[in-house]
């Protein structure tokens, strides 16, 4: 840990603002500025991932790094920052990881087939408004990282539960629900991510307040897909 | 440099597309594996091209500097994607979509691309829904609509306030799932640091991977830039913080002529600036002029809290001089109308840059619940920013730099003046004109990446059959060699500056002088300014830390340069087009009531720069445009 000294900080300035000015000054005297990963600084991009005093995110519920304030922290405090810990996400540099397993889950079936130019007209398909704000509701997701960094255990299954959970309550990804659960439930494995005890940590340090209850949806298809691959007709039927 | 051609086909607007569609060539099923096709970028229009294009069976390879293509600026897009879909039985169609368009651009784009960009809209619905986006939906089921700016039907789709963010994770999952098949390889991390150019035709790139500091060439059979908008020149923008013009710039020193390079857009509704720090600005939708209403109070210096000013004594501005629009008026005339009342001293908060954009008559209509369900999320975004509480009382307002309509010159087929350099999404320059109307912007990138540039690419790659090249070509080799100087050398200054205060102060330079007002006079002073900017950051800038690491200070210097050089040809740019059109206001061109003057007798065309060489002034070309469909005339809001 190294010690930095942050001064003329306003209350309305962001986290990453305060991080700027640090870096501004280091750079003024010639030094290496602290790497940290940030892009849209409005919560949806979710690039940025730091421990603040060793919570993800910080202090603030439902709110990523980039929206934090320094309103949140009195003057003079020491903050602790650290990058994400996780067995899954090597560290590249200073505050930076490497979050590339995340789209390897996705590419191993967070997605429903159709090809450019196959889809029939967009109303043909109904969706009560309920299915769809559910739906929704998981679809948020960042892909941050928090949930893993903020897991006892390292698990990536706030992560995966949210894709499984948006695709399979629609109509347009029934086809392919079963063989998804698996494939990306055999993905996180690979990847070293650790397996889930609900804790519950991952839903307080999500900023998008993602629900654990997308955690049991996806055990609940997977545990499904799993009873059915000895007979591998009713996976594929349903 | 290769003449303009725009190559459109003949033949009625309606039957355009279909006839060129039958005349391209193909490339035959089995051989298309042979080709590579280099895509930079994975925003929407990027994403959606790489994934449709290895669909399509050809080989391909997708750049972006982030660390996952999910991470795009496009992830940011809040309010919605317009298509003349009529769901509503409003009276939407094609055609209508299409006037919009050309009326909103204020008669400075190509119709023919227009009226394509509104018949493809409605594809782009049908295709985002099969891939399972969450958009918005009425208790039937059936999808939902909302209003934005320049138009008077309901026309937008969305997906709460977070509409880029499904649709871009839409285009991902796609992406994704051919790079599952082996169709796509990416490179995340990786910066595209210059374009190679081989005989004449764009057949690789040179790029940096951001972590080891590699340099190294990719080539390919053709090259396609979907790397997004350049308002970061500005410094403070709405745009992300890594959005740059590095890419298309670049190819611009290669010989791709930039087009309309003046052509900005100022958004309205932004939170306002706060303080010296400030990093960027965050929008606050368009959406939310469905059901804000904008208003100053008519007293100047009036110090009372705005829910004590009594309705006699406020300006709803808007409705007062666009009855038709409202508070829907186009952003161009919306920003304007902001400045104006704040340079009559009617402006509120700090420093009395911002105007009122209030809910209150919406909460007593609708209940607070729905204007929860439609913006909630955004009035989270502001009270997280301001500590202040919307539901409670108004939001204050104030326009920032959000979209650059300019970009590289491409053709019908979006190839630009490099053959085999296409361009994609918002770093083209095609379809909005001076000024583009909201929710179209994500309709422009999808259009482009899964519907065109897959279609007319493969007439490209048929007829000019690039053939074979190695990284071994002298051409290629003197590129990644230049690529290589360059950067030593910014680490090699060891001045005194930062980058950032140089970025800043080119940032204060174009919003001063080439901001949402423009004269002669203050366009000839930054001419002047930034040149000597540009002289300093080169002998006295200091880019700490090394080149085979991870340097984002390096990165951002990079990028800096290239704002440097593009501000001087946005403001030349601003200087030759002497008239007012949509998101250029120049101050001398106005009429009476201060609306926008055009002069269609000696402007009617898009203005495309060619580069002659470091510090030598660019020579423009002119690309003359018709108007056949849509009759020139004085666009009204009123
Ligand atoms: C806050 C905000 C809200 C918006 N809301 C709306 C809306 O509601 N409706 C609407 O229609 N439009 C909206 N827009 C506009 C719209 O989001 C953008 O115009 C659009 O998303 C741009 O998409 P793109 O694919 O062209 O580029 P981007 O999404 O910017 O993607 C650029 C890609 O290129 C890569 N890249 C860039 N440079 C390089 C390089 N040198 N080397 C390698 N890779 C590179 C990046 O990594 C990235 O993957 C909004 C814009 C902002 C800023
Ligand atoms: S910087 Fe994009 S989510 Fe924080």
């Amino acid at each position: 840990m190294v010690e930095y000294d942050a001064g003329d900080i306003g209350p309305d300035m962001s986290f990453l603002e305060m991080l700027d000015v640090v870096n501004e000054r280091l750079m003024e005297r010639g030094e290496v500025p602290i790497a940290f990963d940030h892009d849209c600084r409005e919560g949806i991009c979710g690039s940025c991932s730091l421990m603040i005093n060793g919570v993800a995110h910080g202090p603030e519920r439902g709110t990523a790094t980039c929206q934090l304030h320094m309103r949140s922290f009195a003057d003079g405090d020491t903050i602790s920052v650290e990058p994400w810990r996780a067995r899954a996400f090597p560290i590249v540099k200073d505050l930076v990881v490497d979050r590339g397993a995340f789209d390897r889950i996705i590419q191993a079936g967070g997605y429903i087939t159709a090809p450019t130019g196959s889809a029939r007209d967009a109303n043909t398909i109904l969706i009560s408004k309920d299915t769809v704000d559910t739906a929704m509701d998981a679809a948020q997701c960042i892909a941050c990282g928090a949930c893993v960094a903020a897991c006892p255990n390292g698990s990536a299954s706030l992560f995966t539960a949210s894709k499984i959970t948006h695709l399979s309550l629609l109509p347009q990804g029934q086809p392919e629900r079963y063989g998804r659960a698996l494939r990306m439930v055999a993905q996180m494995d690979i990847e070293h991510f650790g397996g889930c005890t609900l804790y519950g940590e991952c839903q307080e340090a999500c900023p998008k307040e993602i629900s654990i209850d997308t955690i049991t949806r996806m055990n609940r298809d997977f545990l499904r897909a799993t009873l059915s691959q000895g007979h591998g007709a009713i996976a594929r039927a349903e | 440099m290769r003449p303009l051609e725009s190559r459109v086909p003949s033949g009625p607007i309606e039957q355009k597309w279909d006839k060129h569609r039958f005349e391209m060539k193909l490339v035959n099923p089995a051989n298309k594996r042979k080709y590579t096709v280099l895509v930079v970028g994975s925003g929407l229009a990027g994403a959606s091209a790489a994934a449709t294009l290895s669909e399509l069976g050809y080989n391909v390879k997708c750049f972006f500097f982030h660390d996952s293509p999910r991470r795009a600026h496009s992830i940011a897009a809040q309010g919605g994607i317009n298509a003349a879909k009529n769901y509503r039985n409003d009276g939407d169609s094609i055609y209508r979509l299409f006037y919009d368009t050309v009326k909103g651009g204020d008669f400075r784009s190509r119709e023919a691309n227009v009226y394509r960009l509104a018949q493809v809209s409605v594809e782009i619905i049908d295709q985002c829904v099969a891939q399972g986006v969450p958009f918005a939906r009425e208790y039937g089921g059936l999808l939902a609509n909302r209003s934005f700016g320049g138009a008077q039907v309901s026309r937008t789709f969305y997906a709460r306030g977070q509409t880029g963010q499904q649709l871009l994770l839409g285009a991902y999952q796609q992406l994704e799932k051919e790079i599952g098949r082996g169709g796509v390889t990416v490179y995340p991390r990786t910066e595209m640091l210059d374009l190679i150019v081989v005989d004449g035709q764009a057949r690789g790139i040179v790029t940096r991977d951001t972590v080891s500091g590699r340099i190294s060439s990719h080539l390919g059979d053709a090259v396609v830039l979907g790397t997004g908008g350049y308002g970061n020149v500005f410094y403070l923008s709405t745009n992300a913080k890594g959005s740059n013009a590095t890419a298309i710039w670049r190819a611009h020193k290669r010989g791709a002529a930039f087009a309309n390079p003046c052509y900005t857009q100022i958004h309205p509704t932004c939170i306002p600036v706060s303080g010296e720090y400030q990093s960027k600005l965050t929008l606050m939708s368009e959406s939310l002029r469905n059901d804000g209403r904008v208003w100053v109070p008519r007293q100047k210096g009036d110090q009372r809290r705005p829910e004590q000013i009594p309705e006699n004594e406020r300006d709803y501005y808007l409705e007062r001089k666009y009855p038709s629009f409202g508070n829907l008026a186009p952003r161009d005339i919306a920003s304007r109308a902001a400045k104006e009342a704040c340079d009559q001293g009617l402006g509120v908060g700090e420093g009395g840059l911002g105007v009122y954009l209030d809910f209150a008559d919406a909460i007593k209509r609708l209940g607070e619940q729905t204007i929860r369900e439609r913006y909630g999320n955004l009035f989270q975004m502001y009270q997280r920013i301001t500590d202040e509480n919307p539901f409670v009382g108004p939001m204050r307002i104030y326009p920032a730099v959000h979209y650059t309509m300019g970009g590289l010159w491409v053709d019908y087929n979006l190839m630009s003046t490099i053959p085999g350099l296409h361009v994609i999404g918002e770093a083209n320059f095609s379809d909005h004109g001076a000024n583009r109307l909201g929710a179209s912007a994500l309709m422009q990138g999808l259009a482009d990446g899964y519907f065109v540039l897959p279609a007319t690419i493969g007439d490209y790659l048929a007829s000019s059959k690039p053939g074979r090249i190695d990284t071994d070509h002298p051409d290629v080799r003197q590129a990644e060699t230049e690529v290589t100087e360059s950067t030593s050398k910014l680490l090699g200054i060891k001045g005194k500056r930062t980058v950032d205060s140089f970025h800043r102060e080119l940032g204060k330079i174009m919003w001063d002088h080439c901001g949402m007002a423009r004269n002669a006079a203050g366009l000839q002073r930054a001419l002047q300014l930034i040149p000597e900017l540009r002289a300093e950051f080169w002998s006295n800038v200091n880019v700490p830390g090394s080149h085979a690491e991870l340097n984002q200070a390096l990165e951002k210097a990079g990028r800096v340069a290239d704002f440097l050089e593009l501000g001087e040809l946005m403001c030349a740019d601003a200087l030759h087009r002497e008239e007012s059109c949509g998101g250029h206001f120049r101050e001398e061109y106005q009429t009476g009531d201060g609306e926008a003057l055009r002069n269609d007798e000696l402007f009617a065309y898009a203005a495309a720069w060619e580069y002659c060489g470091a510090n030598q002034p660019e020579r423009m070309h002119r690309e003359p445009l018709g108007f056949e469909y849509v009759q020139l005339a004085q666009r009204s809001y009123k």
